[in-house]
């Protein structure tokens, strides 16, 4: 690959290491697993409300291409082909491709997983309707870079989501304290509390690279019920941003 | 692999058509599996078989549109009464499995035979396209794939789904194959179960009298019928059972004469030990536990019935859920959210009920003082439990849609 590449070496090394544990839903990957209902429940919202398409019907997303950016496992690449969407899983490292095939098999669906970089699918041409950029932006090396390619593999009219962990004492008492040294969900050092960026940093890059923000929600972690709810005004640690390519 | 079906519910009783109608509202195709043949308990006559619908249970048959048929057919409670002179607020309407919050106005509950309920549920499945009934043949073994499970039926045709839930009552047969260990004890008390016609029109009324022996519950028919619950020592209820109609009404009329006046006989007489029996785990990868088959409370007045529906409402919601954001339906962490949400509560209503039939059901002299007391301490108890409950269960608020008769 000859494209100018943002993802930071280091990083993708890390998440090797971590590529077989994607599926044990009380594994390694135990806070996406957690997660994972409620940045779907977002995902799939936005997508309906933005597509006019009904979640209660059968394959709603069905038509619409669809491209998961940092997709490991496929926690959300199989949600979104379940839901009937034409999907493309990315990812940096080269590991998580295969974990991916196999569960996409084995789940019965057909999902197109690509050891490949948004710059290297945007510079050869690649659109889709759908980008989603989940938990990626803090662990790129030039997030503006990155999210102009992110822009640039949408279609006009096209829809991105999202989601980061915002930079305050709040974040890296929950996100680095807590996740990685307390509840030891996450090995330490999978984070870098620098690269967590503030929801009106994150505003100003995706204006910068193009993008017309139209939602925001926080992902806001209930210790008694143990699980995520979505939020409107709670963005301290976990949010999720909707953006839009202009038409035409 | 394509499935056919999103579930297969073995047990065709009551809990599974209301969860397979339940399903279908949602958009999932389910089949269910009875090893009874259907029309059969369709055509029957009244066997003095009813259910106290709690209102929350109420609600649900409203969601699933079976209650506007169902509603001329039950007789409302309107009032619950202990013979006894003991205020009812407490224990009565917590024995009879009823929502404290929910006694406010209206009626408390509903009477409703089983040949209503069932053949509601039955016509209702045969006009829901999503619903097929495959009744008259039994799961004989299932088998647990990465993307699903698969059941085989007694005629050797294997049917194919992405969960499979057992519905099949307090011996099922889908926890014991899974390796779902159960606990429970019985209680040396077994239920006579009948209807009566009291020569004193019922009113609308319920009666609970604590006799020694057990409570009794007079609880009101339509047509001005009544339907008993008499718990007595297992070892006299067997001579009870046994004893020709005459004998056995006149015994009865010696309990309840004071509030009934004299009594004739209506359809037959069953009698079920009481058991009570609770599943270790309420899912497996692919596989749920629903109603008796989770937690088998005594068989009296529908208990049992209005906790399956909750389970009902909480599964169902929790299924429909995951469906509308593409997650894998059998995923152990989806139906875990099932279990969450319903064991605690489960397990602290059949101990509690356990509780109250133990205070209840005995003449140690000691406890008959602490009758009265217990009364009013559970009645005392019962807001601040159902809080700790809910604080406990981290479900603050939130009660399955269908119980509060919104659609999925």
């Amino acid at each position: 690959m000859t494209t100018m590449n943002t993802v930071d070496p280091a990083e993708v090394a890390k998440f090797e290491a971590m590529a077989a544990e994607w599926w044990d839903p009380s594994g390694k990957f135990k806070p996406l697993h957690m997660l994972n209902p409620c940045r779907l429940d977002y995902i799939c919202t936005q997508i309906a409300a933005e597509f006019g398409r009904d979640l209660k019907s059968d394959r709603p997303f069905a038509g619409l291409r669809l491209l998961d950016i940092g997709c490991g496992g496929g926690l959300l690449s199989e949600p979104m082909a379940r839901l009937g969407a034409d999907v493309v899983g990315a990812d940096a490292a080269a590991r998580n491709i295969p974990v991916a095939q196999i569960h996409a098999a084995q789940s019965g669906l057909a999902i197109d997983y690509r050891h490949t970089t948004a710059e290297a699918m945007a510079a050869a041409g690649e659109r889709f309707d759908v980008v989603l950029n989940m938990e990626v932006v803090e662990h790129v090396a030039d997030p503006l870079a990155y999210l102009t390619a992110c822009h640039d593999l949408l279609k006009p009219g096209g829809l991105m989501v999202c989601s980061t962990l915002n930079r305050n004492p709040k974040s890296w008492l929950m996100a680095i304290v807590g996740a990685e040294h307390v509840m030891r969900w996450l090995p330490k050092g999978t984070h870098d509390w620098r690269k967590f960026i503030t929801p009106d940093e994150l505003r100003d890059l995706l204006v910068r690279a193009g993008f017309d923000p139209v939602d925001r929600k926080g992902m806001v972690f209930n210790p008694i019920s143990w699980s995520w709810r979505l939020s409107d005004r709670d963005l301290s640690v976990n949010y999720a941003t909707t953006s839009l390519r202009r038409a035409g | 692999m394509e499935h056919e079906q999103d579930i297969l519910v073995a047990g065709g009783g009551l809990n599974g058509p209301a969860l397979a109608l339940a399903l279908a509202q949602a958009g999932l195709r389910v089949t269910v599996i009875d090893p009874r043949p259907a029309q059969a308990r369709a055509d029957a006559g009244f066997d003095g078989r009813a259910y106290a619908l709690a209102l929350a249970s109420q609600r649900l048959l409203s969601a699933l549109g079976l209650w506007q048929g169902l509603a001329p057919l039950a007789q409302p409670i309107r009032a619950i009464r202990t013979s006894d002179g003991v205020p009812p607020e407490g224990a009565v309407p917590f024995f009879l499995g009823f929502d404290q919050g929910e006694l406010d106005e209206g009626p408390m509950g509903f009477l409703l035979e089983d040949r209503h309920l069932y053949a509601a549920f039955l016509a209702a499945m045969e006009a829901e396209p999503r619903v097929t009934l495959r009744a008259g043949v039994a799961v004989v073994a299932q088998a647990i794939e990465p993307a699903g499970v698969a059941v085989t039926l007694g005629t050797g045709e294997v049917l194919r789904g992405r969960v499979l839930v057992g519905c099949d009552g307090r011996t099922s047969g889908v926890a014991a194959r899974a390796g779902i260990r159960r606990s429970g004890w019985g209680y040396d008390q077994t239920a006579l179960v009948g209807a009566i016609r009291p020569e004193r029109p019922h009113e609308g009324v319920a009666h609970q009298i604590f006799l020694p022996q057990g409570p009794l519950a007079i609880l009101p028919l339509t047509e001005g019928r009544a339907s008993i619950v008499w718990s007595e020592r297992t070892a006299e209820a067997r001579v009870i059972a046994a004893l020709p109609d005459e004998a056995y009404r006149a015994l009865l009329e010696a309990r309840i004469g004071h509030v009934t006046g004299p009594i004739t006989l209506e359809g037959p007489r069953f009698s079920y030990p009481l058991t009570l029996t609770l599943a270790e785990r309420y899912v497996a990868p692919r596989l749920a536990l629903v109603g008796d088959a989770a937690h088998g409370v005594h068989p009296i007045a529908g208990q049992g019935l209005n906790l399956g529906l909750r389970d009902v409402a909480a599964l169902a919601q929790v299924l429909a859920e995951a469906r509308s954001r593409g997650e894998d339906i059998g995923a152990l962490d989806v139906l875990e959210r099932y279990q969450r949400w319903r064991r605690f509560d489960a397990t602290v209503l059949a101990l509690g009920m356990d509780a109250v039939n133990r205070l209840f059901s005995n003449d140690n002299p000691l406890l008959k003082v602490a009758r009265g007391l217990g009364m009013r301490m559970v009645g005392a108890l019962a807001a601040p439990r159902r809080a700790f409950i809910r604080e406990a269960a981290g479900l603050a608020g939130e009660v399955p849609r269908l119980l509060t008769g919104q659609r999925l």
